[in-house]
């Protein structure tokens, strides 16, 4: 009798082709991760070590950095960094533990729509920013703001 | 690829004895197929849980950093919640889960990339929390300071 057999270790389907998603999300884990390092720890370091800390943290704070170009940019590239770095690792969990084909697509459903609509909404935080509201009281407001009324 | 065999051969396989070292103690668990890892499973499974925080509280900060455009009165109503001292001390738990979560990640990198990394994941583990000791006794008293006004 003779019997046929598959050629050994022959891989189920050939290689994809197009671009290797999974590998990029493997290296931007990697990339943005040593980043990330140093701009959260620059962050924690500034907010919460210096001067009075987390105590001195209110609007007029926050205002003082984001008219200063250099935290525009370092806060624009952790919100990005972060948000997407984060969401690509709890797209790692759901894949990981959820293991219905319905609940898998809602999470990553909720996952996409989630992060684009924060990254809508941070990046407008950033740039649309108006540091002098018109009517806010001025002990509020940072102190450039009494400058330029 | 075709190949010929016989009809009458599956009898004859030889059989195999392999060593298996016997458990030092009876397991008490049922089955043995629970894995417990030692240092490499332990650092992935804080991995996930720190990951996991920080996420969370990534998407609550956005949404409570966005409160400048509504209004300096909001904002600062919003952030006044995590100037009390419960939040102060949850926060050091908070800054504990990035600082982790940080230095373990470098350790990821150093296993993937470096030639004898994986060769030294259990040193590297021990490094990171070596590391993490160092980071929070320097940021632990002085948030202390700051959040109880020392």
């Amino acid at each position: 009798m003779s019997v046929t057999i598959e050629t050994p270790r022959a891989p189920i389907r050939t290689h994809k082709r197009g671009i290797n998603w999974e590998k990029w999300g493997w290296i931007y884990m990697r990339a943005s991760g040593i980043v990330l390092v140093v701009l959260i720890f620059g962050h924690l370091f500034v907010n919460l070590m210096v001067g009075e800390g987390v105590k001195a943290i209110d609007f007029a704070f926050v205002a003082g950095k984001f008219t200063d170009p250099f935290w525009v940019v370092w806060d624009t590239a952790l919100l990005w960094l972060a948000l997407i770095h984060g969401a690509n690792g709890m797209r790692t969990l759901v894949n990981d533990y959820a293991t219905q084909a319905s609940t898998r697509r809602i999470l990553h459903g909720a996952l996409l729509v989630s992060t684009i609509a924060l990254l809508a909404l941070g990046t407008l935080t950033i740039y649309a920013f108006d540091p002098c509201p018109a009517g806010s009281p001025a002990e509020l407001l940072p102190s450039f703001c009494a400058e330029v009324m | 690829m075709a190949t010929s065999a016989s009809n009458s051969g599956s009898s004859a396989s030889p059989s195999v004895t392999i060593e298996v070292p016997t458990p030092r103690k009876k397991s008490v668990i049922p089955g043995g197929t629970l894995y417990r890892g030692r240092e490499g499973m332990w650092s992935w499974v804080l991995h996930r849980i720190t990951g996991i925080g920080i996420y969370f509280f990534l998407l609550v900060h956005i949404l409570d950093t966005a409160l400048v455009r509504v209004s300096p009165e909001a904002y600062n109503a919003v952030i006044g919640a995590y100037q009390t001292p419960l939040m102060g001390v949850a926060e050091i738990g908070l800054v504990g889960a990035i600082v982790f979560h940080a230095f373990n990640g470098l350790r990821i990198i150093l296993v993937d990339f470096w030639n004898i990394g994986s060769r030294h994941h259990v040193a590297l583990f021990y490094v990171v929390l070596g590391l993490w000791v160092v980071t929070m006794l320097a940021f632990t008293p002085r948030h202390l300071m700051n959040v109880f006004g020392w």
